[in-house]
């Protein structure tokens, strides 16, 4: 018989207790694997390569200021900007305030938004349909299906920033796997409400390639330091982690929540080690009269704690995982959510995070079965 | 006949290694679940202490938040003399226009940027709001470019402290003043003069506008006018209903923090399952003696769930106080109505903390079940001979 044959007959000798510690371990796993993949998507992922490309202006103020509307030419001078559309928060409500008729509706200029937005999937007859159309509304994909809009679709804003009513008409439904929400042509707004004429909310724009992002975002900074509203500057992803970081001390929490979690999967593996070992003490005494060493029994039983663990953070990071693409495919998920996926690299992190909790708990259990006096254990009664 | 409690925790006393280990186990997760508890718990009374039932607070129709809202001077004084509305002692109405809006700055520590309400006060606005007390310094005079930051405010964010200053609007605005007001929303504002910020910001208009009722049978009747009033087209609403409706803002710490505590709580189960399984296979002939000796089944069955509960409730209590030391931890969360930041404290009420040793029961209850249950099956001769 193998060393590893005879490790996983011990771990599958009582069948229950390795199920359930494998059971206990996975849901442990399966919340380190999706924390340690929005900590991921939050600060470490730069995004898609369009999004990394993409800047956002917005007055330095706060988001509830505007910038006047000429801005958008003075950014567009900027060499190296290639594409800008303002993009209007409307925050309109759609039948009811209820949260789950709440989507995001933003005011763009209608040919630019497909520019800044190369990577939006649409076909070129529904986007003609949608810039010849004054009272156009385009969602994308995952939007439509919520509410289950069809092309022609009538849809109702009722304004509550701006004082007007948006009576629209559904010309385009497009994909996007960062962007969710409504756009439709600010121009509408601009008609209805003199002070959206000469204010935009913010603009969005891309930029040639990742070299100039530093210089542009330098440039337009001083361009706007001595005027009457200072501009910020930042990419579409720092910008969307702003929102993030004003629901509080995040990063702090899923830190905290990580090592509870690694904390409590320590304990429930070296409680099952112990067990296991308590009952086998006799066992162990008569491995030791045939011969075999104490480095061989340590190494049977880190061993078998090292199995169990592994079995539990394979079976918690795949179910993670499962949640995971769950959630970034929900139509009910927020904009920054839909890039959350368990990648290989958190998948091996969350195997190798298991493989070490159970070889550290199965440390001190094992080393102590190892040194155990044979004639004490012999007449052990357990 | 039941079998008495001490032999539980004798037993429990006995594999005191595995005790312990399951207990703390359970108490990580408890741990979880009453800081969870304790946030809402701090968030929700901070928004109970905010708002005077006197009070009633209009704003743009449509809207159901100060910042986007607007008032013309025009209607104010179109309000102002409405019935119902309390005067002064010079025979002022109580009436008062608030100019609010968003400012971005910095929190301590480094940890970013966040929004805070600055609200500018017109003459009456003290006076409409009498819970609201100096700490430290005065409150800012009107064209010195002065303001008060609220006690939470100050301990959230840089520069706050008396003579900092702080960059918004036009120039500099420095702190001369801090003041608290019962733990109320308000302590995570920063109040400046009004005119002077309406300068700054370039907003003539009012935000919000705030009456005193005389009693709070002649504030519901101003709702009511103010309400029907179809030519003023304004929303009025009795300003502790405006801060009730904003413990919403809650909503998402309870559900990621709900999901996170409930899949631990899942985790803590299986492996409190498993000790008392192990407890079970132990004492397989005592469990035989016991019913030997004319214990019934239910008392065998009775016996152990207490044991586990025991043991759970055993882990919660060291959850708990591992982060007692916390209560009182100050903490911010975004105002999903003001989209600013909502300073608030950690509260450990009685009653956060009996839903916890509850949330612990549940968790013994559920672990212990089935274990117990084979414990009470058991073959009392196989059992024996074991």
């Amino acid at each position: 018989m193998t060393f590893s044959r005879f490790v996983l007959k011990n771990a599958t000798r009582n069948r229950r207790r390795t199920l359930l510690t494998v059971l206990s371990v996975g849901f442990s796993l399966l919340l380190l694997t999706v924390l340690m993949s929005v900590w991921r998507s939050f600060y470490m992922d730069a995004g898609p390569p369009a999004s990394a490309l993409r800047l956002v202006a917005r007055n330095r103020i706060s988001l509830t200021f505007t910038l006047p509307a000429y801005d958008r030419q003075k950014i567009a001078a900027v060499p190296g900007v290639r594409a800008i559309t303002p993009m209007n928060w409307f925050g309109g409500v759609y039948i009811n305030n209820q949260p789950k008729n709440f989507f995001a509706q933003f005011g763009v200029d209608p040919r630019a938004v497909f520019h800044v937005y190369p990577d939006w999937q649409i076909a070129s007859a529904q986007k003609q349909a949608f810039i010849h159309d004054r009272q156009g509304a385009a969602v994308n994909r995952k939007t439509a299906k919520k509410y289950g809009w069809k092309l022609g679709q009538r849809i109702v804003l009722r304004g509550t920033i701006y004082p007007v009513n948006l009576h629209l008409k559904l010309d385009a439904i497009f994909h996007s796997t960062g962007f969710s929400g409504l756009i439709y042509h600010q121009k509408y707004v601009a008609d209805a409400v003199a002070w959206a004429r000469d204010n935009d909310g913010a603009f969005y724009f891309r930029v040639a390639s990742a070299s100039d992002v530093p210089r542009v975002e330098r440039v337009i900074g001083a361009m706007f330091h001595n005027s009457s509203h200072q501009v910020k500057v930042e990419s579409e992803k720092a910008f969307q982690l702003s929102f993030v970081s004003m629901l509080g001390n995040v990063k702090a929490f899923i830190l905290s929540i990580c090592s509870a979690v690694v904390f409590a999967i320590l304990l429930v593996t070296a409680n099952t080690m112990a067990m296991s070992i308590r009952e086998r003490i006799r066992e162990i005494a008569v491995l030791k009269t045939l011969g075999f060493e104490q480095g061989t029994i340590l190494r049977l039983f880190v061993g078998e704690a090292v199995a169990v663990a592994l079995a539990g953070g394979i079976l918690g990071s795949l179910l993670g995982a499962g949640l995971l693409y769950g959630i970034a495919h929900s139509p009910n998920t927020p904009m920054m959510g839909g890039s959350l996926a368990a990648t290989p690299g958190t998948l091996v992190t969350a195997w190798a995070a298991a493989a070490l909790i159970g070889l550290a708990s199965g440390f001190l259990p094992a080393w102590r079965a190892a040194r155990l006096n044979i004639l004490q254990a012999l007449r052990h009664v357990g | 006949m039941a079998i008495p409690i001490s032999y539980n925790l004798r037993n429990l006393r006995l594999r005191w290694g595995a005790t312990l280990m399951t207990a703390l186990g359970v108490a990580l997760t408890v741990a979880v679940a009453s800081f969870i508890l304790a946030l809402l718990s701090g968030l929700h009374r901070a928004f109970q202490a905010s708002g005077n039932p006197l009070n009633v607070l209009v704003m743009r129709k449509g809207l159901s938040d100060e910042v986007s809202s607007s008032i013309s001077r025009g209607k104010f004084g179109a309000i102002k003399f409405l019935p119902g509305i309390a005067v002064n002692a010079q025979g002022q109405p109580l009436a008062s226009g608030s100019l609010v809006v968003v400012v971005s700055l910095r929190r301590r520590g480094g940890d970013g940027r966040a929004n805070v309400t600055l609200r500018g006060l017109g003459l009456q606005g003290l006076a409409l709001r009498p819970g609201a007390r100096l700490v430290a310094g005065h409150w800012p005079q009107a064209g010195r470019r002065q303001i008060a930051v609220g006690v939470a405010a100050a301990r959230q964010f840089q520069k706050t402290q008396l003579g900092g200053q702080l960059h918004f609007g036009k120039g500099d605005w420095r702190v001369v003043g801090e003041f608290q007001d019962h733990g109320s929303a308000f302590e995570s504002e920063i109040w400046a003069p009004r005119d002077e910020m309406a300068a700054d910001f370039g907003r003539p208009d009012f935000s919000s506008v705030l009456l005193r009722a005389v009693s709070p049978a002649a504030a519901s009747a101003l709702v009511r006018d103010i309400e029907s009033d179809r030519r003023l087209k304004l929303h009025a609403l009795t300003e502790t209903a405006y801060y009730a409706q904003q413990t919403s803002s809650g909503a998402p710490i309870a559900f990621i923090g709900g999901v996170i505590a409930f899949i631990m709580a899942i985790g803590a189960c299986f492996a409190a399952m498993n000790t008392m399984y192990a407890a079970v296979a132990y004492r397989a002939r005592e469990i035989a003696t016991l019913r030997i000796l004319g214990f019934p089944r239910p008392s065998i069955l009775l016996s152990f769930v207490l044991e586990s509960v025991v043991l759970t409730l055993f882990g919660g209590v060291l959850g708990i106080a591992a982060l007692l030391p916390w209560n009182g931890l100050t903490t911010g969360t975004l105002n999903s109505t003001t989209f600013s930041e909502m300073v608030f404290q950690l509260r450990f009420t009685p009653h956060v903390l009996a839903d916890a040793l509850i949330f612990a029961l549940v968790l013994g209850l559920i672990g212990g079940l089935a274990p117990a249950w084979h414990a009470s099956r058991e073959n009392i001769l196989t059992a024996l001979r074991g």
